[in-house]
């Protein structure tokens, strides 16, 4: 196992070398003075391109360019970001536990409702539950995110007033913050809030939230409910529940630790699909609500053509990827002792 | 695998609407109003220049066809009807913009312009027909979605069925490269190509191909694999059957199950992330008809007036649901179609 694990470790320097080999060949499409055109933060450096271009060897070949660029990303500089103005490295520091955080709170409604209601339809497969899951599913699979959010702030923002404005926390409590800072210990905000025992904050942090956890989780949600469904009465036919039904169990003995227990293990593997739908989930949530998570950094990267930036939000999320991925064959190999690596 | 190669001569016998796969698609109403709605978008599609016809003002679309008026340019017997309908040159895709106010105008309300009056029948939002939008940025997402899932499609099954038929160091090259482009979501590898080779419609579906061919050609490889086992494929090569006659007239068209359905997914799937894209400000050019420029203009008017919190609804409710139905047409129909396939389910 250990062996499987640095295996597939390995494998992923690789894979962001021939991701940012791509880039750096993309880049060369254009021409250097279009290259040139991504460092470029004010007016000044606009009348001598010519010297961004030499300063930063845009007009030597391909190999030398991309050397340049890994020797400077091995040293651990990874450039600077026009859409964030500062460091690449620094951004995804200060910006990455906003997205850990949404998505969080974002498994409670995916795990705890997916599940639950998966559980119900396929217990009561064509009953009422299992007919009101199945348009729920079919619905709420159907809206992609952006438009989601859309209609989220349409009904909660505009007409019912209920949903505080964009970003992390109200105005007064930015404020407040400034004034009392709350020590940084996870930089999730509203764990540390919590952790310093700040209620309001905490409160407010929850309270912006909910939307965007909503908007983030509903795909994914209804996704899981289908599988969960699906899987359960795959196993509700199997022999073994047959015969814990014939040697007297109760009834709810059989369906939650017989069946429901196995029917968990095709769910644990679309967890690989959950985390890369919450990744490109984030890119529109944030942006919608005004999340400071790489989300919106990355989508800003992109529509800027901040290029330093746009390749490390690139090389962040493959790296989330392939850990992510890991960590579903590794869970998988847990809880189903048929599976084993070699 | 038996049920797919039974497939063709029961289709021959019984008929094409009476084959199994076909009465059971017909029993499910889900599927049947998923076709609906797809046949309704093909048909917004194709009469795009009938539905919403080039104004007078607001783009160079009647101009460019060589059409003097609206009323001209919808005349079948006129050569600019034919344009429009088979060619429509790239003005005709741009959104038709009335005016340059910023505030919404309501559905129906009249407005002046330099040629009279108009009557948006959706409204506008930042200036631009609503309607204009919809209806050809139904044009826009089904060419984007047929150009894109053809190529993924001619990449996808040729490098798949050649890995899986011939193994060896070009399965492993292959396959390699399928581990690089599967090792990131796919979304963001879309974002990184057409954010850096700029905005236009042929960079996106550039950038679609580019990321997508990975998934067609690996469920490809392992279907050959399957079929590559089966006998009348040893029957073809017993008959002095070249490899690539093999491949191409026996082993990918009974492979080809799997891949339908995820192409019709696929061609429901696509527009709908373009039109994310283009939501965020990536991909197609400011006014280019597509939804999800219409969505990203309603993001100014979430809040209503104080009078009517929803005083701007319009805005964002026609693009939604155009989106959403469009989505809702193409999964029903992908769903039942895997089901109707499926040989496990009798």
């Amino acid at each position: 196992m250990t062996a499987f694990i640095l295996r597939r470790l390995m494998a992923l320097p690789l894979v962001l070398l021939a991701l940012s080999l791509a880039i750096v060949g993309l880049l060369q499409t254009l021409s250097p003075a279009e290259r040139a055109a991504a460092f470029v933060t004010n007016e000044n450096q606009l009348r001598n391109l010519e010297a961004i271009i030499r300063e930063k060897g845009l007009d030597q070949p391909f190999h030398v360019q991309y050397w340049n660029w890994l020797r400077e990303v091995l040293r651990g500089n990874l450039g600077f970001s026009k859409a964030s103005n500062q460091p690449v490295f620094e951004t995804i520091a200060e910006r990455f536990p906003a997205t850990v955080e949404l998505t969080l709170f974002s498994l409670f409604p995916i795990l705890g409702f997916g599940i639950w209601l998966g559980t119900r339809a396929g217990l009561n497969k064509d009953r009422f539950i299992d007919q009101f899951t199945r348009v729920f599913t079919v619905i709420t699979n159907n809206i992609p995110t952006f438009v989601l959010g859309i209609i989220l702030l349409v009904i909660f923002y505009g007409l019912l007033g209920l949903a505080p404005g964009p970003g992390q926390v109200s105005p007064e409590n930015q404020v407040n913050l400034i004034i009392n800072p709350i020590p940084r210990v996870t930089g999730m905000l509203s764990i540390d809030a919590l952790l310093a025992g700040n209620w309001a904050v905490f409160w407010d942090v929850l309270h912006h939230m909910f939307l965007p956890v909503i908007t983030l989780s509903t795909v994914i949600t209804a996704g899981m409910i289908k599988v969960m469904r699906s899987s359960l009465i795959e196993v509700l036919s199997q022999d073994y529940v047959r015969t814990a039904r014939a040697k007297g169990l109760p009834e709810r003995t059989v369906n939650l630790k017989h069946a429901r227990r196995n029917a968990l293990i095709p769910v644990a593997t679309i967890g690989g699909f959950v985390v890369l739908g919450l990744l490109s989930g984030a890119l529109f949530t944030e942006t919608i609500f005004a999340w400071p998570g790489i989300g919106s950094w990355g989508a800003e990267t992109a529509t800027r053509f901040d290029v330093p930036g746009l390749l490390g939000f690139a090389l962040l999320s493959g790296i989330l990827t392939v850990l992510a991925n890991l960590a579903v064959d590794i869970i998988y190999a847990l809880i189903d002792p048929r599976v084993r690596f070699d | 695998m038996s049920a797919v190669s039974a497939a063709p001569s029961a289709v021959q016998r019984e008929g094409f609407w009476n084959s199994r796969v076909m009465r059971r698609f017909r029993r499910n109403r889900l599927a049947v109003f998923g076709f609906f709605l797809v046949c309704m978008f093909l048909l917004v599609a194709l009469f795009a220049p009938l539905l919403a016809p080039p104004p007078p003002v607001g783009n160079n679309c009647l101009r460019d066809v060589g059409a003097a008026t609206t009323a001209e340019a919808i005349t079948p017997t006129s050569s600019s009807f034919w344009r429009l309908m088979f060619a429509a040159p790239a003005s005709c895709y741009q959104i038709a913009r009335i005016n340059f106010s910023q505030i919404p105008s309501p559905p129906l309300k009249p407005i002046q312009t330099e040629v009279g009056e108009v009557r948006p029948l959706f409204g506008t939002s930042s200036g631009y027909d609503v309607w204009y939008g919809i209806v050809w940025g139904t044009r826009t997402a089904l060419k984007l979605a047929v150009t894109v899932v053809f190529f993924q499609l001619l990449i996808g099954i040729t490098l798949g069925a050649v890995s899986g038929y011939f193994g060896g160091w070009i399965d492993n090259l292959i396959q390699r490269l399928i581990d690089v482009i599967f090792a990131f979501p796919s979304l963001i590898l879309v974002i990184v190509i057409t954010s850096l080779l700029g905005k236009s419609l042929s960079y996106i579906i550039l950038a679609f191909v580019l990321v997508g061919w990975a998934g067609y050609a690996r469920i490809m490889r392992g279907e050959v694999l399957k079929t590559r086992a089966l006998e009348f494929v040893d029957g073809a090569r017993a008959l002095g059957a070249s490899d690539w006659r093999i491949i191409f007239r026996h082993v990918i068209p009974n492979s080809l199950t799997a891949i339908t359905v995820i192409a019709v997914l696929d061609l429901g799937a696509i527009p709908l992330t373009a039109a994310a894209l283009s939501f965020l400000g990536i991909g197609l050019p400011p006014g280019y008809t597509d939804w999800g420029q219409l969505i990203s203009f309603a993001r100014a008017w979430i809040q209503g007036t104080a009078e009517n919190r929803l005083e701007y609804w319009y805005v964002s409710f026609f693009p939604a649901i155009t989106i959403i139905l469009f989505g809702l047409g193409w999964n029903l129909l992908g769903d039942a179609l895997r089901d109707a396939l499926d040989p496990r389910e009798r």
